[in-house]
């Protein structure tokens, strides 16, 4: 039964869980795109991985809503690779402050955005596993 | 830019949103059918129109400024509103939960973040 699952990933908790990875995709999505059509010489990394974590938004954001066996197992890596981004970026942009002269969504784990990229990708794969078949 | 609108918006997103967490503390679904379901609807539409107000005047005053402030941040920040607010409308009456209002409270709260970043880049800290 694909609709039934895909009906439990995007209901109750999961609706809000979707509304918010759609407000940080569309953030993280204009964000970028304005960056790195400005002034991407200013800081190419920290504009690049601004990109990255603009297109793991989006498609967690969409394989969440779409819900099927194989959108969850995208969604699942989606949410893999956030945790590992914002943990990796946070740390690095702590300790080598100079490699990131313009903040991305991920610097200081988050903490432009109220540390909600850090819990977003752990509420994303918890959901993910209560919801699982 | 015009603080009378960016404080009336911001208001009423936050009157918005608070109806929106009581509904879901309450567990009453956006059924559209009761007084204050359609009572937060109403209030969520004019929310959306002052939005539409701010987006035309901003473009307006920005084609007319003097002095420099990051065109396209600016007017991101002015359409962002304008598109989140229905898509977290329609997303939380798809729902049939308390989950529903929850999604709309995220909603409203997305506006006063943007209308005071739009501010900011209004005066110049982008």
């Amino acid at each position: 039964m694909p609709d039934a699952l895909a009906e439990a990933t995007r209901s109750g908790p999961g609706r809000l869980l979707i509304a918010v990875y759609g407000i940080f995709a569309l953030a993280a999505a204009a964000r970028s795109a304005v960056q790195i059509a400005t002034r991407f010489d200013q800081a190419p990394v920290a504009y690049l991985l601004s990109a990255l974590a603009a297109v793991v938004y989006v498609l967690a954001t969409v394989t969440l809503a779409v819900g099927s066996r194989a959108s969850r197992r995208v969604a699942f890596l989606s949410c893999a690779v956030e945790l590992v981004g914002v943990v990796v970026v946070g740390a690095v942009s702590l300790l080598v402050p100079a490699w990131f002269p313009d903040a991305t969504v991920w610097s200081g784990f988050g903490s432009g955005y109220g540390f909600i990229p850090l819990v977003l990708p752990v509420l994303g794969l918890l959901w993910l596993r209560r919801t699982a078949p | 830019m015009i603080d009378s609108l960016a404080v009336a918006l911001t208001v009423l997103a936050l009157v918005a949103a608070a109806w929106s967490v009581l509904l879901a503390i309450l567990d009453k679904p956006l059924t559209l059918e009761t007084g204050a379901t359609l009572g937060l609807a109403g209030a969520v539409a004019l929310l959306e129109l002052g939005l539409l107000a701010q987006a035309v005047i901003g473009v307006v005053r920005l084609i007319g400024l003097d002095r420099e402030i990051h065109g396209p941040t600016f007017v991101g920040y002015l359409v962002a509103p304008v598109v989140v607010l229905p898509l977290a409308g329609f997303w939380s009456i798809a729902e049939r939960s308390r989950w529903g209002a929850s999604v709309l409270a995220v909603g409203c709260l997305s506006v006063p973040v943007l209308v005071l970043r739009l501010q900011q880049v209004w005066s110049g800290h982008a």
